[in-house]
């Protein structure tokens, strides 16, 4: 929501004031701040991981195979985005929207994963409200999930201004900056996977 | 259907009544006006819908002034309850109401009245000081005002349906966890400042790359007026600090909505987190808020003693240190929580070496002063009461920065008196300076200087009168918030005197409030042809008050610290008639009131409890952002006969 | 000259201090306890190292001000004048020393007067338990095995132990004539350690916001001789009440301006337990909540 609205204006000013750059020079400072908020919640985590109340704990709780396959995906995610960044600099209209299509698949596929993991806990007694550390869990990479849902529907946004106006610079700046989110989401993607669950196994 | 909201929720209690009332006319009235004078499509056109940063800081200012007359009612009900519940007798405020005045007191005064003033000078000024057309992003300037509005609206809404958090300006937790505070007043809390900080956060970036990226040719970072400087380390703080706001603010809502256990007293949720996470914003906030004050004071003293501002470079480092230091010092607002003896000393010596940086400032001040010719114009009386008011809150900051002093002035009402001394005293004097300062280069007209100068002395004379006693009652150890108390420690008197004080404050306002309203009415005699009626000396006042939409005309060039003044007295105005091009301006939209409004929807039916209504809001939020995002039509170009135009016409006002 | 003006300043600065003390019952800068007295001195030291830059700043704005007035065509006017280096260094420099010895003092007296520390001294401590609750505290003397709400008893000269903790919102337990104040806080203890070195009554109460009753969290420490003290424990034992599980959960309800309360005694461990119902589930006390 956030982030759309901060793209959404990018262009104002677009001759005069290289308007694209300040767009994503701009984005760039909303990421930094998007940093400080993760950064935020992963102190709460690391404050809260050993307040269980008598709960399960992390090592119970994740399966490693499942969260591998997670992360593998986004991963993926995002290397077919940057496909799409190069096909966006050829000004391959079509190419953009393939590679477009398949990021957003493989996203979506991920949100599905994240939803399928958390009503598994859910349902096995271990919900957000059982103890802080599963509060904190929940909140953390809740978070980061739905910041990739709303990449996800900025991305569905994009194609269609794609599909509308061709790869033009004002497209190419509102991939350029959807494509730093997701690669950013990738990177915070990696300290959960390193601090929640791999560590939590330990 | 109606989630929590039931007849119960509307006002049925005299005091509430009455405001309500006071609340809807004021409403009608301004309505009936509007109507009456069909200013409907005036205001939308011109107002609502403007991405001009210049409408934009008028509007966030007139909030600010609304908002300090809501926050002011609510200290004035404060005080005179205190004056009258002691022994006895209870005053007239029930612990319920009391408790709600002086939170929504806090956090109306920060986030609704010096939040929105700081962002209105920003936005009148900063991008005439850096010689640029708009900000760097015109849409979100305004969608980031009306989020700033929506937050305000809904403390004002609390006001009369439901309540508002009770609970100190900061909510601490386990006291604002659904188990102590069951009704809405946190979630009003928690709403009203999600929205407006994000607003702020927005505003934050916007200004960075507006600072950063727009300014005119020439215009180094080493040649960056003050006040800009001051603004954009304020807008670093504002982007790393308010982040860590939107979460903590976030955890606490999980923690009352989904049942989450952040900060509760049991299910190892962690209160004393909640402490740290909301002052690792709280201490930066009021760097937010100080520094552009400080830019303000400098811009100030520097025209009004004709003199350049001493030690600029001094100036711009000093500014960044602080900027810096601000993140380490959170921790002296709890030493009592019991860190230990290291981690005290550690955060009081962090802390107490920000005064360095500060009293160089001080000084600097002084000097510029110093072989000067000052003219006590009102913004240099405020200037010069910011001097002596703020030293010595800053000398009573520093001791409380010493965890064994700090263990017997805590929470009492020393510490309410050292930090109005500084938010007073430093945010509120700079504030005001600046709005007279910069009031003509709005309007065109400068304000009265007689009513002015009453003003500034009823708010210095009241201040000390309302605070002095403060200090003394903390000393007397009373502490804050108490809404009533024994006659036997002997606190009454003071509180009275402190009463009277607020009442001289009072006056002050109306000074204020009446300076504006006469000023407008004899606008003709002080007419503002010149653009420059202060004798300036940074770019804004090059150009004429008020400035044209497109601000400069020609894109103006900065060889001097002291731009415009190095082009007056170097003669580099140039006689001849300008070459004019076409000029690239963004187009006034409706979408950020509209998205807003949205924004609006969904916080309030969650402070309700409405789901349906919430998710409503959400999906009109999204569609209004998708459809926002397609519209690739969003500026034009204003034809250089035009410009041409506006330009000789200020030209033949001038002579 | 300048020490003797410093030393006339302080004096008079000090006057008026105590002219306030008299008229006003500054109780933080009149104390009664060891603590609190090392607070106090504190407080000077720092005030009267920060009025040598105060004052200096007080001095030049004024005259500034008057001499540099527009209207005052003698005085010098020099545009020019915006930059001395030998003026940035006294400037900082001077800030810089004060700021250096106030830094020295707050890290000497973090650890002097650290509300953790026990006292130096070799009389054997009385300890108190306290909580607090809505609107009230509770304190519990453990080897005495007798309680009170709202009251407390302490021989002079005595070192007191405090262990603090809350079954409400948070609190801060302050006494200010005898030290400063602890956070008391649910689940956890924190500890304060003060010696009264006068025989009177001090009041204490609550000095952080807990609701609407808050205003009523108020008690009395009355400080009397070593055989005051013993004489009022064998008078809280004949008392008729006594504090176990089921008086203690009466207790624990919200009540504003609660009157003072002996117990003749108190079921053990009933501290640690208040402290423990926050920490795990299935403890022995039940939650309000």
């Amino acid at each position: 929501m956030l982030t759309e609205t901060l793209t959404n204006n990018h262009n104002e000013h677009e001759e005069h004031h290289d308007g694209s750059t300040n767009s994503v020079f701009g984005f760039w400072i909303y990421i930094l701040s998007d940093c400080v908020l993760f950064a935020t919640l992963f102190a709460g985590y690391t404050v809260l991981h050993n307040n269980i109340y008598g709960g399960p704990s992390a090592k119970e709780l994740f399966s490693m195979p499942f969260v591998l396959t997670e992360t593998f995906i986004l991963l993926t995610s995002s290397f077919t985005y940057g496909l799409a960044m190069l096909a966006s600099h050829k000004k391959n209209k079509s190419q953009v929207l393939l590679w477009l299509f398949i990021t957003f698949l493989l996203g979506l596929s991920f949100v599905g994963m994240e939803i399928h993991e958390f009503s598994t806990l859910i349902e096995e007694g271990n919900s957000f409200s059982r103890s802080a550390f599963l509060s904190s869990f929940f909140t953390l990479v809740g978070t980061h999930g739905l910041h990739v849902t709303s990449g996800l529907i900025w991305m569905v946004s994009l194609m269609a201004q794609v599909m509308k106006h061709g790869v033009i610079t004002k497209t190419q700046t509102k991939l350029a900056c959807l494509s730093l989110f997701w690669h950013f989401l990738d990177i915070v993607w990696i300290f959960v996977f390193t601090i929640v669950y791999l560590m939590g196994a330990i | 259907m109606f989630g929590k909201l039931t007849l119960d929720a509307f006002p049925h209690e005299p005091i509430i009544i009455g405001a309500a009332i006071f609340m809807a006319l004021s409403a009608l009235s301004i309505v009936g006006v509007l109507f009456y004078f069909k200013k409907w499509k005036w205001l939308w056109t011109d107002w609502i819908t403007s991405v001009d940063h210049k409408k934009i800081g008028i509007m966030y200012i007139i909030l600010a002034f609304i908002m300090l007359f809501r926050g002011f009612t609510d200290a004035v009900m404060m005080r005179s309850h205190l004056a009258l519940s002691v022994g006895s007798s209870h005053g007239y405020l029930p612990p319920e109401h009391y408790d709600q005045v002086f939170t929504a007191h806090g956090v109306i005064m920060i986030f609704f009245m010096a939040m929105p003033f700081m962002f209105g000078l920003l936005n009148l000024i900063v991008p005439l000081q850096i010689g640029a057309r708009d900000v760097a992003f015109p849409f979100l300037n305004s969608f980031s005002f009306w989020l700033t509005a929506v937050g305000m609206v809904l403390v004002n809404m609390s006001l009369v349906l439901g309540e508002f958090a009770a609970t100190g300006w900061l909510a601490y937790p386990p006291l604002s966890e659904l188990a102590y505070s069951p009704g809405v007043g946190v979630d009003y809390y928690i709403w009203s400042l999600q929205i407006s900080g994000l607003g702020t956060l927005l505003s934050g970036i916007n200004f960075f790359i507006t600072i950063l990226k727009m300014r005119c040719p020439g215009m180094n970072l080493m040649r960056m007026p003050i006040f800009t400087w001051t603004a954009l380390c304020s807008m670093i703080l504002v982007i790393i600090a308010f982040p860590v706001l939107t979460v903590t603010l976030a955890m606490l809502g999980l923690d009352r909505y989904l049942d989450m256990h952040f900060f509760t007293t049991s299910f190892g949720g962690n209160q004393m987190m909640y402490v740290n996470l909301i002052w690792a914003w709280g201490h930066p906030e009021v760097y937010i808020l100080i520094l552009p004050a400080f830019g303000i004071f400098s811009e100030v003293v520097a025209t009004f003693s004709k003199k350049r501002i001493f030690g600029y470079v001094t100036m711009v480092w000093a500014t960044a240190i602080i900027t810096v230091l601000s993140f380490i010092v959170w921790l002296h607002h709890f030493f009592t929580m019991g860190a230990g003896a290291n981690v005290n000393a550690f955060f009081g010596i962090a802390t107490m070496i920000i005064s360095i940086p500060t009293g160089v400032k001080v000084f600097n001040w002084l000097f510029t002063m110093y072989r000067g010719r000052i003219t006590f114009s009102v913004p240099m009386l405020w200037t010069i009461g910011f001097l002596i008011t703020f030293t010595v809150g800053g000398m009573t900051g520093v001791l409380m920065s010493i965890p064994g002093a700090d263990f017997q002035l805590h929470n009492s009402l020393f510490l309410v008196a050292h930090f109005h001394n500084t938010i007073i005293g430093g945010v509120a004097f700079g504030y005001f300076a600046g709005f007279t300062y910069w009031f003509p280069k709005a309007f065109g007209f400068k304000l009265n200087e007689r009513l002015g100068k009453c003003a500034f002395w009823c708010w210095l004379v009241g201040f000390y009168v309302a605070f002095i006693p403060l200090y003394a009652l903390g000393l007397m150890g009373m502490t804050r918030r108490l809404n009533h108390y024994d006659a036997a420690p002997g606190w009454h008197p003071l509180l009275i005197v402190a009463a009277i004080g607020t009442a001289i404050v009072a006056i002050g306002i109306l000074f204020q409030f009446a300076q504006i309203a006469y000023s407008i009415l004899k606008k003709e005699s002080s007419q503002d042809t010149t653009g420059d009626p202060w004798d300036g000396r940074t770019l804004e006042w090059s150009i004429s008050s008020p400035p044209p939409f497109y601000n400069f005309a020609i894109t103006p060039h900065a060889d001097d610290i002291d731009a415009f003044w190095d082009q007056k007295i170097n003669n580099k105005i140039s006689k001849e008639k300008p070459h004019y091009e076409d000029i690239h301006m963004p187009r006034n939209t409706g979408m950020g009131f509209i998205i807003a409004f949205t924004i609006f929807i969904i916080g309030f039916a969650l402070i309700w409890h409405i789901n349906w209504l919430a998710i409503f809001g959400l999906v009109a939020t999204i569609v209004c952002v998708i459809k926002r995002s397609f519209d690739y039509d969003t500026d034009y170009y204003v034809k250089a006969a035009e410009v041409e135009k506006i330009e000789s016409e200020f030209s033949s006002r001038k002579k | 000259m300048i020490k003797k003006f410093k030393s006339s300043l302080r004096i008079a600065f000090l006057s008026g201090l105590a002219l306030l003390m008299v008229s006003c019952k500054a109780v933080v800068l009149d104390p009664k306890g060891v603590i609190a007295s090392d607070e106090r001195t504190l407080i000077f030291t720092a005030v009267g190292l920060m009025l040598i830059v105060v004052i200096p700043v007080f001095i030049m704005t004024f005259m500034f001000a008057w001499k540099y007035r527009a209207s005052n065509s003698q005085a010098t006017y020099d545009p020019h004048w915006t930059h001395s280096t030998l003026l940035e260094v006294v400037v900082w420099s001077v800030s810089g020393i004060i700021v250096a010895i106030l830094a020295t003092i707050t890290w000497i007296s973090s650890h002097r007067l650290d509300p953790y520390k026990p006292l130096d001294v070799i009389t054997k401590p009385v300890n108190i338990q306290v909580i607090a609750l809505d609107w009230k505290w509770l304190f519990i003397y453990p080897e005495e095995n007798i309680a009170t709400i709202n009251y407390i008893k302490l021989p002079v000269n005595v070192p007191i132990n405090f262990k603090i903790t809350s079954d409400a919102p948070m609190n801060s337990f302050w006494i200010p004539q005898l030290g400063g104040q602890i956070y008391a806080m649910t689940g956890m203890q924190t500890q304060l350690h003060l010696m009264a070195t006068n025989v009177g009554q001090y009041g204490g109460g609550s000095a952080n916001f807990s609701g609407a009753g808050f205003s009523g969290m108020r008690f009395v420490a009355s400080v009397g001789s070593q055989e005051d003290f013993e004489q009022w424990v064998s008078e809280v034992r004949q008392s008729a009440n006594t504090l176990n599980d089921g008086e203690y959960i009466q207790i624990e309800k919200p009540s504003e301006n609660t009157p003072v309360t002996y117990y003749s005694s108190v079921r053990p461990g009933l501290y640690h337990d208040v402290i423990l119902k926050f920490m795990m589930p299935n403890a022995n006390l039940p939650s309000r909540f």
